[in-house]
């Protein structure tokens, strides 16, 4: 399973096996909800926001590997972050999984996200890989009003 | 009844009729496990559908030239074809349709709206694909009816008792799945379409996954509805069948209008055809039928007894072997069972089985499989299928082995 290793990095199993920042968090100021119907991944994002401020995140839910290690690898990325700062992270994520940026990810520039330049290659997997991160970008945006769920059917992803 | 007797399967010539069997997957050779999505094509299928393009392409019941006499008569030929398959008493109880999925839109619409009214009851089951839920369910709330569902027992097998339970004189349409896509379920339709006649219901039988796999004969199993595709049975996508009972597609309007299912049209008033054609508007899909027709004639050459007979074997293999893996759970163990293998492992989510088989040539289904109820009553998001055809083999189902081996590696 040598091609595999580009996309079941060593990363990735960790995270998958032993997620960070999981479970419910009672005090979030944001949460939301996120769900992919075709395969039934479902996810819950709880966040701390403050002045514009992520000071905690946490997630729970269930999935394949792919998706749980993204979700993870999110959280460790987003946690201290402004609000603006996430945004851009979540700009680079969706670049990664879903433009060519090979140049990018020979390099060390892209840090901790370089682990998901491998779901480029398999579209049918771009899905769960970024449902957490349209999970949390819904969270830390959202007004008090807007509680629909995120589904990955929604989402205006190229692949 | 007789008893035939069953022959062994040649497989390695069988293969030999499926080019795409040589192909290979990340260099790896394929091993195409999801029959039950849809069955690779052997060539006859192929050269028919080139042969009706290259020679003879012409639209069918219109014009008086040369092709057009061939391609009508090619088509009605494909029909009877299909009535001598399933035992159909006449050819005009064949309807093509696309699909499954539109022969039970067809009945639900036409048969149903005009049948059904606030209270009557349609009964399915648990195990139903969603082709056959959904369309109910826009029926009764067209209609007013109530949708009732049989249960099912946890080694995915209809609850005979509360199916008596749940029939009663308001029951109008029992519609059931003879063969579990996501179980390989076989269930006892002949006693249930004799139990559902008993208080007038009409019984839909769902024969996608069937056909291929077991011996019909509509005449002795009595269904007033059969429904299959052409692409599950090694034939070509977009054509399927709807076969029912004459009386009843006479009583029935059409469900869509427009050329070819006319006598006579006038601003004022249409007359329709006569059956089939009176449900099968607009030009349909000529070269599918006759591809179909071939596929058909495939089965026949091997026999259909033969097939089902080397196909429990591959099943019994796969079970048994890959039972022994501590990890895994297979997902529907009835008792009559057909030649579908689904699972899951404790340590991998069904799509990360799914990645990791294809980078070893091996083609499955992940997913829900569109029996979403299903997956709930089991209790599991999604499962792995493995799915047999008459050109899979034990060294196919050895490599599934392994490979599933090498996912729990991965993953432990």
């Amino acid at each position: 399973m040598s091609e595999i290793n580009e996309l079941y990095q060593q990363v990735i199993l960790d995270h998958n096996k032993n997620p960070r920042n999981f479970g419910v968090m009672d005090d979030a100021t944001n949460t939301a909800e996120g769900h992919n119907p075709l395969c039934g991944d479902q996810i819950d994002v709880y966040a701390k926001v403050e002045n514009g401020k992520i000071l905690e995140i946490k997630f729970k839910g269930a999935g394949c590997a792919i998706s749980k290690a993204s979700a993870s690898i999110m959280t460790t990325l987003i946690v201290g972050k402004t609000v603006a700062e996430a945004k851009g992270l979540f700009d680079d994520f969706i670049n990664i999984v879903t433009a060519d940026l090979s140049d990018k990810c020979d390099t060390l520039e892209l840090g901790k996200l370089a682990v998901f330049c491998g779901v480029r290659e398999y579209p049918a997997r771009v899905k769960c890989a970024s449902l957490a991160w349209h999970t949390m970008m819904k969270a830390i945006q959202k007004s008090e009003l807007d509680n629909a769920p995120v589904s990955t059917e929604d989402m205006e992803i190229t692949i | 009844m007789h008893t035939k007797v069953i022959k062994s399967i040649d497989v390695e010539s069988v293969r030999k009729q499926f080019p795409i069997l040589g192909i290979t997957v990340h260099n790896k050779p394929l091993v195409y496990l999801d029959n039950a999505a849809t069955t690779q094509k052997p060539l006859s299928v192929i050269d028919s559908m080139d042969k009706f393009y290259r020679e003879y392409n012409s639209n069918i019941h219109r014009g008086v030239h040369k092709l057009s006499q061939l391609s009508t008569s090619k088509y009605e030929k494909s029909r009877q074809t299909i009535q001598g398959f399933i035992k159909a008493a006449e050819p005009e109880e064949i309807i093509f349709t696309k699909g499954t999925t539109e022969s039970i839109n067809l009945v639900a619409y036409s048969y149903g709206l005009m049948n059904l009214s606030t209270n009557d009851e349609i009964l399915i089951s648990h195990m139903e694909h969603h082709a056959n839920i959904v369309p109910w369910q826009i029926l009764c709330q067209k209609t007013g009816a109530v949708l009732k569902v049989i249960p099912i027992n946890d080694d995915g097998e209809l609850i005979m008792e509360e199916f008596y339970k749940l029939l009663s004189p308001k029951t109008k349409i029992v519609s059931i799945v003879h063969i579990s896509n996501s179980l390989g379920t076989i269930n006892p339709i002949k006693e249930i379409i004799d139990a559902a006649h008993a208080v007038d219901a009409v019984v839909l039988i769902d024969a996608a996954q069937s056909v291929h796999h077991a011996s019909i004969n509509v005449q002795e199993l009595n269904p007033d509805f059969l429904v299959f595709s052409g692409h599950k049975v090694y034939g070509p996508t977009g054509i399927g069948v709807l076969y029912g009972k004459r009386a009843i597609l006479e009583s029935m309007p059409p469900y869509q209008t427009g050329g070819d299912m006319i006598k006579s049209v006038s601003f004022e008033r249409t007359i329709f055809q006569d059956l089939p054609q009176k449900f099968e508007a607009g030009t349909t899909n000529i070269a599918g039928a006759i591809g179909l027709a071939k596929s058909l004639e495939f089965i026949d050459s091997l026999g259909i007894e033969n097939i089902a007979s080397y196909e429990a074997t591959l099943l019994n293999y796969a079970t048994e072997k890959l039972s022994t893996i501590e990890q895994l759970k297979i997902i529907g163990t009835a008792a009559h069972k057909s030649a579908v293998f689904s699972f899951v492992l404790d340590c991998a989510h069904p799509h990360d089985i799914g990645t990791l088989l294809d980078m070893e040539g091996v083609a499955v289904r992940t997913g829900q499989h569109c029996t979403e109820p299903l997956m709930k009553r089991f209790g599991v998001p999604a499962t792995t299928r493995a799915s047999f055809a008459v050109y899979n083999t034990y060294e196919e189902i050895d490599v599934l082995y392994n490979s599933v081996l090498k996912v729990i590696k991965l993953f432990s």
